[in-house]
């Protein structure tokens, strides 16, 4: 196992733009992507805001030429798997290449139509509304899409997923199992996960505050990210110049309550330590945090517990994304390693919007503007999700 | 690296747990719905725990339980989870609940116990187990990843035992939606599924998991050599030949190949093609009229093949064609609708 696997391209698709270029115009202009639901129809979509891909299904569908009838999920994936590879200009058919995605809904967006008919009677529902409900099934669309046969897999660790379809890519590349793996996460919006956070009364009536003393849940959101990860071999052979590379990442689990995280952030320090010890770093190299940051009363101070618990005052530049983008669930970690190598690339770092008052508990100031200029070398993203699932990656500057 | 099997938990449409010797009284079904014949989970999980739990959740945390209480071990360094259709009984209450309700005044606890990873959590919520924690939904290659998975980490630092498993179950919803699409056939005898070639299969569920360490202890002897999945591939022979470039044993070496049939005649015929140009000499097993047909019936399989490694013999109901050799080495050869294949390679070490 040696060699380093470095980042060949990146895609991302989300409510705060269709493309790289897109998303990064947007955090300049310190415009979210947070509003009213409007592609499909749920009782909530005055009283629950998203952050939602404002293009309906027909047309995705139609810019990326592929069958309208695929689950959004899947639609959404192809968007940015594709603008990844195309960024990478490594071709994929050339090299052992793999794709790994993450999704927690799949095609769930179709199946809570195809249910409505299938409850009333079993015989009911147009059965190509639910040939697609695996999470596989929309990871197999976007591999038939890309040309990528022999290793395909997918991740369900609720809101940690992408950073594990990352750090499984790497490994498989350290291991010579793969020379190129596309590997992130996506997820659409659905009534099913719209519902279901807000049984757990969870979801923040108005635009999320990440980190704000007065925080009152997440916001839901959609979308996907990818990255091209290649070996060595790939690197020389085609004389690419990575702009960066995966130096380290780990996978814990708090193992404390099924939907809370403990209050000290066990499994999420235990996750931010491991991926620094792999790395060879020490917490003061980070010069940017993209946190997990929903929004709720819990993960934020959790989080930021065990973000002071590494670094005391003395926390580098650090922000939540997700008052832009809205919680995208299995596909957050991806979305979000793309804005960390974004960020790497841009010498920039992004705002946390909506921040007023600092958590009391642990009196931490996020960053309030988009900046750039200054030096990034290293960037560490956190991801969590129920079940006690923590990872956290770390991007390196070349 | 050899990955030593330290010890198995399987609950299977057969009675796989307990004392009882291997497949001494297969179970018969008639339809095309399997079931599992489940322990009494009271001697797995405390009682008040049990009654939060889906039926998913308490056949995995029990055939985990297995696992580990076979192997010795009180907390493993990491828990991998296959597992396509995910917790399907909770999806269904949750969606079901919404739509009847028109999405207002719902019980979170189905929404909570949806997630796939709910099972992998569990178990590392009831042990404590802060470790390295994964969940793989890959249709029919979930469980083979997690293998994968775990002989990753084992490689890197053998000295860590892992849990590793797959687990699916079938639900009223999904084996009616199942049948809709015309994969499976009316059976008065699923044992007798794979002797006549058709357009159908059985459904099939089942949860296992297997304790596994880089490091031999006691009388352990059984190995994960190696394990491959194969996503549409268009040279299934080149593809099981690639495996064997990158494994120590050669295809003289098979004794057995336990090949995934389903009695659907056309896929069937892809694993009888390939056993018969590279494995002339082995003999040929077979599994799915045990367990059934699911995304994580692999599983089943490599439970299998390591009990017939424990016990050098093969039973009368797996035999399709019996080379009369001694059993050292099992080749898993599974496929899943056509574009998923798998291997798994099992020997005595």
């Amino acid at each position: 196992m040696k060699g380093r696997v470095y980042v060949a391209g990146t895609g991302v698709i989300s409510a705060i733009g269709n493309s790289i270029p897109e998303t990064l115009k947007s955090f300049e202009n310190h415009s979210s992507g947070i509003g009213k639901v409007s592609l499909f129809d749920t009782i909530h979509e005055n009283t629950l805001p998203v952050g939602e891909v404002k293009i309906p299904n027909t047309q995705l569908a139609d810019n990326l030429s592929v069958n309208s009838s695929l689950s959004r999920t899947a639609l959404l994936g192809i968007q940015a798997a594709r603008e990844a590879v195309a960024a990478s200009r490594v071709n994929v058919s050339k090299w052992r290449t793999g794709l790994i995605s993450a999704t927690t809904v799949g095609g769930m967006d179709k199946t809570e139509n195809f249910f409505v008919d299938f409850l009333k009677n079993p015989s009911k529902g147009r059965l190509r509304n639910v040939v697609h409900h695996e999470c596989g099934s929309s990871t197999e669309l976007i591999a038939d899409d890309l040309g990528v046969n022999g290793f395909i897999s997918t991740i369900n660790t609720a809101c940690s997923s992408s950073v594990n379809a990352i750090a499984l890519g790497a490994r498989l590349i350290r291991h010579n199992i793969l020379d190129v793996v596309i590997a992130g996460g996506t997820d659409a919006l659905s009534k099913f996960t719209m519902n279901g956070f807000n049984s757990l009364m969870i979801l923040d009536r108005n635009p999320c505050r990440p980190f704000d003393a007065g925080r009152n849940g997440l916001n839901l959101g959609e979308g996907a990210g990818f990255v091209v990860l290649v070996s060595d071999t790939v690197k020389e052979e085609t004389r690419l110049k990575p702009s960066c590379f995966v130096s380290g990442y780990a996978n814990t689990n708090d193992a404390y309550h099924q939907t809370a995280s403990s209050p000290e952030g066990r499994g999420s320090f235990a996750a931010m330590q491991k991926a620094l010890a792999m790395a060879e770093l020490s917490p003061e190299n980070i010069d940017y945090i993209n946190l997990h940051g929903t929004g709720t009363l819990n993960n934020d101070l959790s989080e930021g517990t065990a973000v002071k618990r590494l670094y005391g005052d003395n926390y580098p530049r650090l922000s939540s994304t997700k008052a832009f983008t809205g919680h995208t669930l299995g596909a957050s970690g991806g979305i979000e390693a793309v804005f960390s190598i974004m960020a790497l690339e841009q010498q920039c770092v992004f705002p946390n919007l909506r921040f007023e008052t600092p958590i009391p508990e642990i009196d931490m100031k996020p960053q309030l503007s988009f900046e750039s200029d200054i030096k990034v070398n290293h960037v560490m993203s956190n991801s969590f999700g129920f079940g006690g699932n923590c990872s956290s990656i770390i991007f390196s500057r070349m | 690296m050899p990955v030593y099997i330290k010890g198995m938990g399987n609950i299977s449409p057969q009675k796989t747990w307990g004392n009882d010797p291997l497949l001494a009284s297969p179970s018969d079904y008639s339809g095309n719905r399997l079931t599992c014949i489940e322990p009494d989970y009271g001697q797995f999980v405390d009682v008040r725990q049990l009654r939060r739990m889906s039926r998913i959740i308490k056949m995995g945390v029990a055939a985990g339980t297995m696992a580990l209480r076979e192997a010795g071990i009180i907390t493993p360094d990491a828990i991998i989870t296959g597992t396509s259709f995910g917790c399907l009984e909770d999806t269904g209450i949750f969606l079901s609940k919404m739509i009847e309700n028109s999405e207002s005044a719902l019980n979170p606890t189905p929404f909570i116990q949806s997630t796939h990873n709910t099972i992998g959590s569990q178990i590392a919520l009831l042990l404590q187990c802060q470790g390295y924690n994964q969940t793989y939904t890959q249709r029919g290659f979930s469980f083979e990843h997690s293998l994968i998975d775990a002989i990753l980490e084992l490689k890197d630092n053998p000295n860590q035992n892992i849990l590793a498993g797959g687990v699916d179950e079938i639900t009223t919803h999904s084996h009616s939606l199942q049948k809709r699409f015309g994969i499976f056939r009316e059976n008065s005898s699923s044992l007798n599924l794979l002797r006549q070639a058709g357009d159908g299969t059985i459904n099939g569920e089942g949860a296992v998991y297997l304790a596994l360490s880089g490091e031999k202890s006691g009388n352990n002897n059984i190995c994960v050599e190696a394990v491959s999945t194969f996503y549409n591939s268009r040279k299934l022979t080149a593809s099981v030949k690639d495996f064997f470039e990158s494994t120590s044993l050669g295809y003289a070496d098979v004794d057995l190949v336990l090949m995934g049939k389903t009695g659907v005649g056309k896929w069937d015929r892809a694993l009888e093609a390939v056993a018969s140009v590279l494995f002339p000499k082995a003999s040929l097993g077979v599994f799915k009229h045990l367990c059934g047909e699911y995304p994580t019936a692999s599983a089943f399989a490599t439970w299998l093949a390591a009990r017939l490694l424990r016990e050098g013999r093969i039973p009368e109901i797996v035999v399709e064609k019996n080379a009369e050799r001694p059993l050292r080495n099992i080749l898993i050869f599974n496929s899943y609708f056509e574009k998923y294949h798998s291997l798994v390679l099992l020997r005595t070490c």
